[in-house]
Protein backbone atom coordinates (compact mmCIF):
# COMPACT_ATOMS: atom_id res chain seq x y z
CA UNK A 1 0.00 0.00 0.00
CA UNK A 2 1.03 3.49 -1.04
CA UNK A 3 1.63 5.57 2.45
CA UNK A 4 3.48 8.68 0.77
CA UNK A 5 2.06 11.10 -1.29
CA UNK A 6 2.98 11.68 -4.75
CA UNK A 7 3.99 14.76 -6.26
CA UNK A 8 1.15 17.13 -7.07
CA UNK A 9 0.48 17.93 -10.77
CA UNK A 10 -2.78 19.76 -10.69
CA UNK A 11 -1.98 22.28 -13.99
CA UNK A 12 -3.68 25.06 -12.17
CA UNK A 13 -5.51 28.23 -13.38
CA UNK A 14 -3.25 27.53 -16.77
CA UNK A 15 -5.46 24.38 -16.92
CA UNK A 16 -8.40 26.21 -17.28
CA UNK A 17 -7.63 27.81 -20.49
CA UNK A 18 -5.06 25.28 -22.16
CA UNK A 19 -4.84 20.96 -21.50
CA UNK A 20 -7.08 19.35 -23.28
CA UNK A 21 -7.93 19.54 -27.09
CA UNK A 22 -8.71 22.77 -26.88
CA UNK A 23 -12.17 22.40 -28.51
CA UNK A 24 -14.25 25.46 -29.88
CA UNK A 25 -16.63 24.70 -26.56
CA UNK A 26 -12.96 25.36 -24.38
CA UNK A 27 -12.62 29.06 -26.09
CA UNK A 28 -16.26 29.70 -25.60
CA UNK A 29 -15.92 28.38 -21.22
CA UNK A 30 -12.77 30.45 -21.40
CA UNK A 31 -14.77 33.30 -23.15
CA UNK A 32 -18.04 33.00 -20.88
CA UNK A 33 -16.07 33.37 -17.85
CA UNK A 34 -13.76 36.25 -19.32
CA UNK A 35 -16.90 38.05 -20.32
CA UNK A 36 -18.54 37.34 -16.98
CA UNK A 37 -16.01 38.99 -14.49
CA UNK A 38 -16.34 42.04 -16.79
CA UNK A 39 -19.91 42.73 -17.06
CA UNK A 40 -19.96 41.80 -13.56
CA UNK A 41 -17.43 44.31 -12.59
CA UNK A 42 -19.09 46.64 -15.00
CA UNK A 43 -22.61 46.23 -13.65
CA UNK A 44 -21.55 46.78 -9.91
CA UNK A 45 -20.01 50.08 -10.95
CA UNK A 46 -22.91 50.56 -12.66
CA UNK A 47 -25.19 50.10 -9.67
CA UNK A 48 -23.50 53.34 -8.09
CA UNK A 49 -22.90 55.46 -10.83
CA UNK A 50 -26.32 55.57 -11.99
CA UNK A 51 -27.68 55.28 -8.77
CA UNK A 52 -26.92 59.19 -8.75
CA UNK A 53 -30.34 59.48 -10.84
CA UNK A 54 -32.50 59.44 -7.26
CA UNK A 55 -30.71 62.54 -6.53
CA UNK A 56 -32.08 65.05 -9.03
CA UNK A 57 -30.94 66.00 -12.44
CA UNK A 58 -27.46 67.96 -11.08
CA UNK A 59 -26.33 64.65 -9.48
CA UNK A 60 -27.41 62.84 -12.70
CA UNK A 61 -25.42 65.27 -14.87
CA UNK A 62 -22.31 65.12 -12.93
CA UNK A 63 -22.06 61.55 -12.29
CA UNK A 64 -22.60 61.20 -15.83
CA UNK A 65 -20.19 63.39 -16.82
CA UNK A 66 -17.81 61.21 -14.83
CA UNK A 67 -17.90 58.41 -16.96
CA UNK A 68 -17.97 60.31 -20.44
CA UNK A 69 -15.34 60.72 -23.48
CA UNK A 70 -13.05 58.33 -24.95
CA UNK A 71 -11.95 55.49 -22.92
CA UNK A 72 -15.42 55.02 -21.60
CA UNK A 73 -17.15 54.72 -24.89
CA UNK A 74 -15.09 52.18 -25.58
CA UNK A 75 -15.07 50.36 -22.08
CA UNK A 76 -19.32 51.10 -22.91
CA UNK A 77 -18.83 49.22 -26.36
CA UNK A 78 -16.78 46.27 -24.85
CA UNK A 79 -19.23 45.86 -22.31
CA UNK A 80 -21.83 45.61 -24.66
CA UNK A 81 -19.66 43.22 -26.61
CA UNK A 82 -19.51 41.06 -23.64
CA UNK A 83 -22.67 41.33 -23.37
CA UNK A 84 -23.56 39.98 -26.98
CA UNK A 85 -21.37 37.06 -26.09
CA UNK A 86 -22.41 36.30 -22.59
CA UNK A 87 -26.02 36.41 -23.26
CA UNK A 88 -26.16 34.26 -26.94
CA UNK A 89 -23.79 31.87 -24.94
CA UNK A 90 -25.68 31.88 -21.98
CA UNK A 91 -28.66 30.75 -24.22
CA UNK A 92 -26.79 27.70 -25.61
CA UNK A 93 -25.37 26.54 -21.91
CA UNK A 94 -29.14 26.85 -20.51
CA UNK A 95 -29.71 24.52 -23.22
CA UNK A 96 -26.74 22.14 -23.25
CA UNK A 97 -26.76 22.21 -19.68
CA UNK A 98 -30.50 20.81 -18.96
CA UNK A 99 -29.70 18.13 -21.32
CA UNK A 100 -31.28 19.70 -24.63
CA UNK A 101 -29.66 20.12 -27.60
CA UNK A 102 -26.80 17.42 -26.91
CA UNK A 103 -28.69 14.61 -28.08
CA UNK A 104 -29.39 11.08 -26.69
CA UNK A 105 -27.58 8.48 -25.55
CA UNK A 106 -26.40 6.20 -28.06
CA UNK A 107 -23.98 2.90 -28.34
CA UNK A 108 -20.54 4.19 -28.87
CA UNK A 109 -18.78 3.44 -32.39
CA UNK A 110 -15.88 4.63 -33.59
CA UNK A 111 -15.17 6.97 -34.58
CA UNK A 112 -17.37 8.41 -31.49
CA UNK A 113 -19.90 10.74 -31.86
CA UNK A 114 -19.74 12.83 -28.71
CA UNK A 115 -22.85 15.24 -27.40
CA UNK A 116 -20.12 17.86 -28.51
CA UNK A 117 -20.51 17.42 -32.12
CA UNK A 118 -24.72 17.37 -31.33
CA UNK A 119 -24.08 20.62 -30.09
CA UNK A 120 -21.90 22.60 -32.29
CA UNK A 121 -24.58 23.97 -34.20
CA UNK A 122 -25.95 25.51 -31.60
CA UNK A 123 -22.07 26.66 -30.82
CA UNK A 124 -21.92 28.45 -34.14
CA UNK A 125 -25.21 29.27 -34.47
CA UNK A 126 -24.57 31.57 -30.94
CA UNK A 127 -21.42 33.02 -31.98
CA UNK A 128 -23.38 34.27 -35.14
CA UNK A 129 -26.33 35.57 -33.10
CA UNK A 130 -23.39 37.59 -31.08
CA UNK A 131 -21.73 39.15 -34.19
CA UNK A 132 -25.34 39.96 -35.36
CA UNK A 133 -25.96 41.93 -31.69
CA UNK A 134 -22.26 43.21 -32.04
CA UNK A 135 -22.74 44.60 -35.61
CA UNK A 136 -26.00 46.15 -34.61
CA UNK A 137 -24.38 47.49 -31.71
CA UNK A 138 -21.47 48.47 -33.15
CA UNK A 139 -23.74 50.54 -35.45
CA UNK A 140 -25.33 52.41 -32.84
CA UNK A 141 -22.14 53.56 -31.27
CA UNK A 142 -20.67 54.78 -34.79
CA UNK A 143 -23.68 56.56 -35.45
CA UNK A 144 -23.53 58.14 -31.55
CA UNK A 145 -20.21 59.23 -32.77
CA UNK A 146 -20.67 60.67 -35.78
CA UNK A 147 -23.41 62.85 -34.46
CA UNK B 1 -28.28 20.32 -1.00
CA UNK B 2 -27.52 24.09 -0.88
CA UNK B 3 -25.66 23.96 -4.66
CA UNK B 4 -28.60 21.98 -6.68
CA UNK B 5 -30.41 25.27 -5.28
CA UNK B 6 -27.91 27.76 -6.29
CA UNK B 7 -27.39 26.48 -9.60
CA UNK B 8 -30.71 26.21 -10.39
CA UNK B 9 -31.32 29.78 -9.44
CA UNK B 10 -28.52 30.68 -11.60
CA UNK B 11 -30.08 29.36 -14.38
CA UNK B 12 -33.24 30.87 -13.43
CA UNK B 13 -31.99 34.39 -12.81
CA UNK B 14 -29.96 34.28 -16.52
CA UNK B 15 -33.51 33.78 -17.70
CA UNK B 16 -34.72 36.88 -16.15
CA UNK B 17 -31.33 38.97 -17.29
CA UNK B 18 -32.12 37.72 -20.61
CA UNK B 19 -35.15 39.54 -21.12
CA UNK B 20 -34.91 42.16 -18.78
CA UNK B 21 -30.93 43.27 -19.90
CA UNK B 22 -32.53 42.53 -23.50
CA UNK B 23 -34.50 45.10 -23.12
CA UNK B 24 -32.41 47.57 -21.07
CA UNK B 25 -29.31 47.01 -23.84
CA UNK B 26 -31.97 47.51 -26.78
CA UNK B 27 -33.24 50.84 -25.17
CA UNK B 28 -29.71 52.19 -24.02
CA UNK B 29 -27.16 51.14 -26.81
CA UNK B 30 -29.64 50.33 -29.98
CA UNK B 31 -31.93 53.10 -29.78
CA UNK B 32 -30.62 54.46 -32.94
CA UNK B 33 -31.74 51.41 -34.52
CA UNK B 34 -35.34 50.71 -32.41
CA UNK B 35 -35.32 53.84 -30.68
CA UNK B 36 -37.81 52.67 -27.54
CA UNK B 37 -38.90 55.16 -24.53
CA UNK B 38 -36.35 57.90 -25.65
CA UNK B 39 -38.87 60.77 -25.96
CA UNK B 40 -37.85 63.16 -29.42
CA UNK B 41 -34.60 63.30 -30.29
CA UNK B 42 -33.23 62.90 -26.40
CA UNK B 43 -30.24 60.02 -25.99
CA UNK B 44 -31.31 57.36 -23.85
CA UNK B 45 -29.23 59.25 -21.00
CA UNK B 46 -30.34 62.54 -20.90
CA UNK B 47 -32.42 62.76 -17.65
CA UNK B 48 -35.18 63.83 -19.91
CA UNK B 49 -35.05 60.17 -21.06
CA UNK B 50 -33.85 58.87 -17.71
CA UNK B 51 -37.90 60.71 -15.92
CA UNK B 52 -39.32 59.71 -19.02
CA UNK B 53 -38.77 56.07 -17.56
CA UNK B 54 -38.56 56.52 -14.09
CA UNK B 55 -42.21 57.95 -14.07
CA UNK B 56 -43.44 54.37 -15.77
CA UNK B 57 -43.98 51.96 -13.04
CA UNK B 58 -42.98 49.08 -15.92
CA UNK B 59 -39.68 50.10 -15.35
CA UNK B 60 -39.18 50.39 -11.26
CA UNK B 61 -40.01 47.12 -11.12
CA UNK B 62 -38.16 45.89 -13.86
CA UNK B 63 -34.57 47.37 -12.54
CA UNK B 64 -35.15 46.11 -9.19
CA UNK B 65 -36.10 42.47 -10.83
CA UNK B 66 -32.90 43.27 -13.13
CA UNK B 67 -30.85 44.39 -10.16
CA UNK B 68 -31.71 41.56 -7.90
CA UNK B 69 -31.40 38.46 -10.76
CA UNK B 70 -28.51 40.22 -12.28
CA UNK B 71 -26.54 40.63 -8.53
CA UNK B 72 -27.58 36.69 -7.84
CA UNK B 73 -26.35 35.51 -11.17
CA UNK B 74 -22.89 37.54 -11.13
CA UNK B 75 -22.11 37.05 -7.81
CA UNK B 76 -22.54 33.08 -8.05
CA UNK B 77 -20.43 32.66 -11.22
CA UNK B 78 -18.09 34.79 -9.15
CA UNK B 79 -18.08 32.47 -5.87
CA UNK B 80 -18.17 29.40 -8.33
CA UNK B 81 -15.32 30.82 -9.90
CA UNK B 82 -13.19 31.71 -6.66
CA UNK B 83 -14.40 28.18 -5.14
CA UNK B 84 -12.89 26.42 -8.17
CA UNK B 85 -9.28 27.67 -6.39
CA UNK B 86 -10.05 25.00 -4.79
CA UNK B 87 -9.82 27.89 -1.40
CA UNK B 88 -9.93 26.25 2.16
CA UNK B 89 -12.83 25.76 3.98
CA UNK B 90 -12.83 28.69 6.07
CA UNK B 91 -12.51 31.35 3.75
CA UNK B 92 -15.23 29.48 1.46
CA UNK B 93 -17.14 30.38 4.70
CA UNK B 94 -15.99 34.15 4.54
CA UNK B 95 -16.43 33.96 0.88
CA UNK B 96 -20.35 33.37 1.09
CA UNK B 97 -21.11 35.78 4.00
CA UNK B 98 -18.76 38.92 2.02
CA UNK B 99 -20.88 37.81 -0.75
CA UNK B 100 -23.98 37.56 0.49
CA UNK B 101 -23.74 40.77 2.50
CA UNK B 102 -22.36 42.89 -0.20
CA UNK B 103 -25.15 41.64 -2.60
CA UNK B 104 -27.89 42.19 0.26
CA UNK B 105 -26.38 45.56 0.35
CA UNK B 106 -26.06 46.30 -3.20
CA UNK B 107 -29.20 45.44 -3.70
CA UNK B 108 -30.78 47.26 -1.00
CA UNK B 109 -29.07 50.41 -2.33
CA UNK B 110 -29.66 49.98 -5.76
CA UNK B 111 -33.31 49.28 -5.50
CA UNK B 112 -33.78 52.42 -3.17
CA UNK B 113 -32.30 54.14 -5.77
CA UNK B 114 -34.47 52.93 -8.61
CA UNK B 115 -37.70 53.72 -5.83
CA UNK B 116 -36.29 57.26 -5.26
CA UNK B 117 -36.56 57.89 -8.46
CA UNK B 118 -39.61 56.47 -9.50
CA UNK B 119 -41.31 59.11 -7.16
CA UNK B 120 -39.00 61.89 -7.86
CA UNK B 121 -39.71 61.67 -11.37
CA UNK B 122 -43.76 61.94 -10.84
CA UNK B 123 -42.94 64.87 -8.39
CA UNK B 124 -40.95 66.48 -11.55
CA UNK C 1 2.21 11.05 -41.76
CA UNK C 2 4.58 8.90 -43.61
CA UNK C 3 6.56 6.75 -40.86
CA UNK C 4 10.00 8.59 -39.34
CA UNK C 5 13.15 6.72 -38.87
CA UNK C 6 13.61 7.60 -35.42
CA UNK C 7 11.30 8.88 -32.71
CA UNK C 8 12.68 10.84 -29.84
CA UNK C 9 10.55 10.50 -26.39
CA UNK C 10 10.58 13.21 -23.86
CA UNK C 11 9.75 11.90 -21.02
CA UNK C 12 8.80 13.31 -17.76
CA UNK C 13 10.69 11.55 -15.34
CA UNK C 14 10.19 11.74 -11.13
CA UNK C 15 11.90 9.71 -8.76
CA UNK C 16 10.03 10.10 -5.03
CA UNK C 17 13.26 9.05 -3.67
CA UNK C 18 15.49 11.71 -5.39
CA UNK C 19 13.85 14.63 -3.68
CA UNK C 20 14.21 16.37 -7.25
CA UNK C 21 11.34 17.79 -8.93
CA UNK C 22 10.27 16.04 -12.06
CA UNK C 23 12.13 16.94 -15.29
CA UNK C 24 12.13 16.16 -19.13
CA UNK C 25 14.40 13.57 -20.35
CA UNK C 26 14.84 13.00 -24.41
CA UNK C 27 15.36 9.51 -25.75
CA UNK C 28 15.48 8.54 -29.25
CA UNK C 29 14.70 4.95 -30.54
CA UNK C 30 13.99 3.58 -34.07
CA UNK C 31 10.79 3.11 -35.29
CA UNK C 32 9.31 -0.43 -35.95
CA UNK C 33 6.54 -0.75 -38.37
CA UNK C 34 2.56 0.13 -36.55
CA UNK C 35 4.71 1.10 -32.97
CA UNK C 36 2.52 2.59 -30.60
CA UNK C 37 3.08 5.21 -27.61
CA UNK C 38 3.15 2.18 -25.10
CA UNK C 39 5.51 -0.23 -27.67
CA UNK C 40 7.82 2.59 -27.60
CA UNK C 41 8.18 2.88 -24.02
CA UNK C 42 8.61 -0.82 -23.50
CA UNK C 43 11.48 -0.22 -26.01
CA UNK C 44 12.77 2.11 -24.12
CA UNK C 45 12.48 0.59 -21.03
CA UNK C 46 14.51 -3.11 -22.17
CA UNK C 47 16.92 -0.89 -24.21
CA UNK C 48 17.44 2.45 -22.73
CA UNK C 49 16.40 2.88 -19.19
CA UNK C 50 15.52 0.09 -16.91
CA UNK C 51 13.86 2.63 -14.42
CA UNK C 52 11.31 3.63 -16.24
CA UNK C 53 8.14 3.19 -14.63
CA UNK C 54 4.35 3.40 -15.92
CA UNK C 55 1.24 1.38 -15.32
CA UNK C 56 -0.30 -1.26 -18.56
CA UNK C 57 -2.01 -4.18 -18.80
CA UNK C 58 -4.13 -5.39 -21.41
CA UNK C 59 -2.42 -3.46 -24.42
CA UNK C 60 -5.55 -3.55 -26.48
CA UNK C 61 -7.87 0.08 -25.31
CA UNK C 62 -9.87 -2.06 -22.52
CA UNK C 63 -8.47 -2.21 -18.98
CA UNK C 64 -7.38 1.91 -19.18
CA UNK C 65 -3.91 1.34 -16.70
CA UNK C 66 -2.01 3.74 -19.76
CA UNK C 67 -3.24 6.55 -19.21
CA UNK C 68 -0.97 9.04 -20.12
CA UNK C 69 -0.41 12.84 -21.43
CA UNK C 70 0.76 12.33 -24.95
CA UNK C 71 1.40 15.57 -26.79
CA UNK C 72 -0.50 17.70 -24.57
CA UNK C 73 -3.65 15.27 -25.26
CA UNK C 74 -4.65 12.51 -22.30
CA UNK C 75 -5.00 9.29 -23.87
CA UNK C 76 -4.05 6.04 -24.15
CA UNK C 77 -0.47 4.74 -24.67
CA UNK C 78 -1.79 1.47 -26.17
CA UNK C 79 -4.37 2.96 -28.13
CA UNK C 80 -1.98 6.07 -29.31
CA UNK C 81 -0.14 5.60 -32.91
CA UNK C 82 2.72 7.36 -33.27
CA UNK C 83 2.12 8.23 -36.43
CA UNK C 84 -1.16 9.58 -35.61
CA UNK C 85 0.84 12.35 -33.61
CA UNK C 86 2.26 13.54 -36.97
CA UNK C 87 5.47 14.36 -35.41
CA UNK C 88 8.41 12.16 -34.32
CA UNK C 89 8.52 14.07 -30.74
CA UNK C 90 6.47 12.28 -28.38
CA UNK C 91 5.86 13.94 -25.02
CA UNK C 92 4.84 11.74 -22.43
CA UNK C 93 3.65 13.19 -19.03
CA UNK C 94 1.91 11.57 -16.56
CA UNK C 95 -1.50 12.05 -16.48
CA UNK C 96 -2.28 15.85 -14.78
CA UNK C 97 -4.50 17.22 -12.17
CA UNK C 98 -3.64 13.39 -10.51
CA UNK C 99 -0.40 13.50 -8.46
CA UNK C 100 2.55 11.72 -9.49
CA UNK C 101 3.79 8.51 -7.69
CA UNK C 102 6.70 8.06 -10.02
CA UNK C 103 7.34 9.11 -13.74
CA UNK C 104 4.27 8.47 -15.77
CA UNK C 105 2.41 6.61 -12.77
CA UNK C 106 -0.70 9.16 -11.54
CA UNK C 107 -1.93 8.29 -8.09
CA UNK C 108 -5.57 7.53 -9.22
CA UNK C 109 -7.26 7.30 -5.77
CA UNK C 110 -9.15 10.34 -5.44
CA UNK C 111 -10.48 9.53 -8.51
CA UNK C 112 -11.55 6.50 -6.87
CA UNK C 113 -12.48 7.53 -3.96
CA UNK C 114 -14.91 9.88 -5.60
CA UNK C 115 -16.49 7.56 -7.49
CA UNK C 116 -17.01 5.08 -4.66
CA UNK C 117 -18.83 8.12 -2.76
CA UNK C 118 -21.25 8.52 -5.53
CA UNK C 119 -22.55 5.30 -5.04
CA UNK C 120 -22.33 3.75 -8.44
CA UNK C 121 -24.08 -0.06 -7.83
CA UNK C 122 -27.84 -0.68 -7.76
CA UNK C 123 -29.43 0.70 -4.78
CA UNK C 124 -33.09 -1.33 -3.96
CA UNK C 125 -35.02 -1.98 -1.22
CA UNK C 126 -35.07 -5.67 -2.39
CA UNK C 127 -31.65 -6.47 -0.72
CA UNK C 128 -32.36 -10.55 -0.15
CA UNK C 129 -33.07 -10.57 -3.78
CA UNK C 130 -30.26 -8.57 -5.02
CA UNK C 131 -28.24 -11.33 -2.97
CA UNK C 132 -30.13 -14.17 -3.80
CA UNK C 133 -31.95 -13.69 -7.05
CA UNK C 134 -35.19 -15.80 -7.76
CA UNK C 135 -35.60 -14.17 -11.03
CA UNK C 136 -34.19 -11.04 -13.29
CA UNK C 137 -34.57 -7.52 -12.88
CA UNK C 138 -36.90 -6.61 -16.53
CA UNK C 139 -35.88 -3.86 -18.72
CA UNK C 140 -36.85 -3.01 -22.28
CA UNK C 141 -33.95 -2.07 -24.80
CA UNK C 142 -35.07 1.04 -24.66
CA UNK C 143 -34.30 1.49 -20.41
CA UNK C 144 -30.49 0.22 -21.94
CA UNK C 145 -30.01 2.20 -23.99
CA UNK C 146 -30.32 5.39 -21.47
CA UNK C 147 -27.38 4.12 -19.58
CA UNK C 148 -25.42 1.77 -22.19
CA UNK C 149 -23.32 4.66 -23.41
CA UNK C 150 -21.55 5.29 -20.03
CA UNK C 151 -20.96 1.55 -19.15
CA UNK C 152 -18.65 1.28 -21.34
CA UNK C 153 -15.68 3.73 -18.81
CA UNK C 154 -12.85 1.84 -18.52
CA UNK C 155 -11.68 4.60 -15.44
CA UNK C 156 -8.58 5.19 -17.01
CA UNK C 157 -8.63 8.87 -15.67
CA UNK C 158 -8.16 11.05 -19.41
CA UNK C 159 -11.76 12.85 -18.70
CA UNK C 160 -10.02 14.15 -15.31
CA UNK C 161 -6.66 15.03 -17.12
CA UNK C 162 -9.17 16.55 -19.51
CA UNK C 163 -11.60 18.66 -17.15
CA UNK C 164 -10.59 22.16 -16.64
CA UNK C 165 -12.01 22.47 -12.78
CA UNK C 166 -10.43 19.16 -12.37
CA UNK C 167 -6.42 21.78 -12.90
CA UNK C 168 -7.77 23.67 -9.93
CA UNK C 169 -10.58 21.79 -7.64
CA UNK C 170 -10.00 19.03 -5.68
CA UNK C 171 -13.80 19.73 -4.14
CA UNK C 172 -14.92 18.62 -7.74
CA UNK C 173 -15.46 14.85 -8.01
CA UNK C 174 -14.65 14.85 -11.54
CA UNK C 175 -16.54 13.78 -14.90
CA UNK C 176 -15.82 9.65 -14.81
CA UNK C 177 -17.37 9.35 -10.90
CA UNK C 178 -20.47 12.00 -12.08
CA UNK C 179 -21.18 10.24 -15.36
CA UNK C 180 -21.00 6.77 -13.33
CA UNK C 181 -23.01 8.33 -11.09
CA UNK C 182 -25.60 9.32 -13.29
CA UNK C 183 -25.36 5.53 -15.28
CA UNK C 184 -27.12 3.95 -12.29
CA UNK C 185 -29.57 6.84 -11.73
CA UNK C 186 -31.02 6.19 -15.26
CA UNK C 187 -30.80 2.43 -14.64
CA UNK C 188 -34.28 1.15 -14.74
CA UNK C 189 -33.39 -1.53 -11.96
CA UNK C 190 -32.07 1.24 -9.43
CA UNK C 191 -33.68 3.54 -6.91
CA UNK C 192 -31.38 4.93 -5.57
CA UNK C 193 -31.38 8.57 -6.75
CA UNK C 194 -32.55 9.97 -3.23
CA UNK C 195 -30.19 8.42 -1.65
CA UNK C 196 -27.20 9.54 -4.26
CA UNK C 197 -28.86 13.12 -4.60
CA UNK C 198 -27.82 13.48 -0.97
CA UNK C 199 -23.95 13.89 -2.36
CA UNK C 200 -24.73 15.05 -5.86
CA UNK C 201 -26.95 18.08 -4.59
CA UNK C 202 -23.50 19.40 -2.50
CA UNK C 203 -20.52 20.55 -3.99
CA UNK C 204 -19.19 17.42 -4.76
CA UNK C 205 -22.30 17.60 -7.64
CA UNK C 206 -22.12 18.32 -11.28
CA UNK C 207 -22.52 21.87 -10.57
CA UNK C 208 -18.77 23.23 -11.54
CA UNK C 209 -19.20 21.48 -14.78
CA UNK C 210 -19.59 24.46 -17.08
CA UNK C 211 -19.14 22.13 -20.41
CA UNK C 212 -15.98 22.63 -21.80
CA UNK C 213 -16.83 19.74 -23.55
CA UNK C 214 -13.06 18.18 -22.96
CA UNK C 215 -13.55 15.03 -21.10
CA UNK C 216 -15.92 13.92 -23.76
CA UNK C 217 -13.23 14.87 -26.27
CA UNK C 218 -10.52 13.33 -24.64
CA UNK C 219 -12.64 9.87 -23.84
CA UNK C 220 -11.27 6.62 -25.42
CA UNK C 221 -14.10 5.05 -25.43
CA UNK C 222 -16.92 7.22 -26.31
CA UNK C 223 -18.47 7.01 -23.36
CA UNK C 224 -19.17 10.80 -23.16
CA UNK C 225 -19.30 11.98 -19.88
CA UNK C 226 -19.86 15.52 -20.53
CA UNK C 227 -23.58 14.27 -21.93
CA UNK C 228 -24.16 12.42 -18.48
CA UNK C 229 -23.19 15.04 -16.56
CA UNK C 230 -25.85 17.64 -18.28
CA UNK C 231 -28.50 14.87 -18.15
CA UNK C 232 -27.77 14.59 -14.25
CA UNK C 233 -28.16 18.11 -14.01
CA UNK C 234 -31.42 18.36 -15.75
CA UNK C 235 -32.60 15.82 -13.30
CA UNK C 236 -31.44 17.12 -10.34
CA UNK C 237 -32.77 20.89 -11.33
CA UNK C 238 -35.82 19.31 -12.08
CA UNK C 239 -36.11 17.67 -8.78
CA UNK C 240 -35.70 20.29 -7.23
CA UNK C 241 -38.50 22.13 -8.92
CA UNK C 242 -40.57 19.36 -8.14
CA UNK C 243 -40.97 18.25 -11.69
CA UNK C 244 -38.92 14.78 -11.45
CA UNK C 245 -40.29 11.93 -9.98
CA UNK C 246 -38.22 9.09 -10.08
CA UNK C 247 -39.62 5.72 -11.38
CA UNK C 248 -39.63 2.39 -9.31
CA UNK C 249 -37.25 0.27 -10.18
CA UNK C 250 -38.36 -2.63 -12.25
CA UNK C 251 -39.67 -5.84 -11.27
CA UNK C 252 -38.25 -8.61 -10.61
CA UNK C 253 -39.61 -11.22 -13.51
CA UNK C 254 -39.55 -15.34 -11.91
CA UNK C 255 -37.20 -17.23 -14.06
CA UNK C 256 -39.24 -19.28 -16.40
CA UNK C 257 -39.90 -22.80 -15.68
CA UNK C 258 -42.12 -24.13 -18.84
CA UNK C 259 -39.55 -23.03 -21.54
CA UNK C 260 -37.57 -25.81 -23.12
CA UNK C 261 -34.00 -25.39 -24.42
CA UNK C 262 -33.78 -25.23 -28.35
CA UNK C 263 -32.16 -27.99 -30.32
CA UNK C 264 -29.16 -25.54 -31.64
CA UNK C 265 -28.26 -24.11 -28.59
CA UNK C 266 -25.88 -26.41 -26.50
CA UNK C 267 -26.13 -26.70 -22.91
CA UNK C 268 -23.84 -24.32 -20.73
CA UNK C 269 -20.50 -25.71 -19.94
CA UNK C 270 -20.04 -27.11 -16.31
CA UNK C 271 -19.02 -23.98 -13.51
CA UNK C 272 -15.48 -24.47 -13.42
CA UNK C 273 -15.68 -22.92 -9.69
Amino acid sequence: MLDNKGHPNRLGVWGWLGGGTWGLERYLYTLHRLTGLGLLLYFLLHIVVTSARAFGPEAWAASMGRVSGGVFVLGEFLVFAAFAFHASNGVRLILVELGFAIGNPIEPIYPYRTSVHEQRPLALGILVLAGLVLAAGGYNFLAHLSH
Amino acid sequence: MRDQRLWTWHVLAGLVILVFLGLHMTIMHLDIIFGFFNPGDAKPIDWVSVVGRARMGFFTVSYVVLLGAALFHGLYGLRNILFELGPARGVKSALNVVLTVGGVGLFVFGAWAAWTAGVLARSL
Amino acid sequence: MTAPVNVTFRIRRYDPASQQPPAWEDVTIPYTHGMTVLDGLRVIKETRSATLAWRSSCRMGVCGSCGMFINGHPRLACNTQITELGTSLVTVAPLPNFDIIRDLVPDLRPMFDAHAALMPHLIRDDVQEMYEPTGEYFQTPHELEQFLQFSYCIKCGCCMAACPTMATDPAYSGPMPLAQSHRYNVDSRDGGFGTRKQVLATEKGPWKCHYAGECSQACPKGVDPARAIQLMKRQLVFDYLRLYKQPCPSKVVPKPTEMKRRADVPEAPAPTL
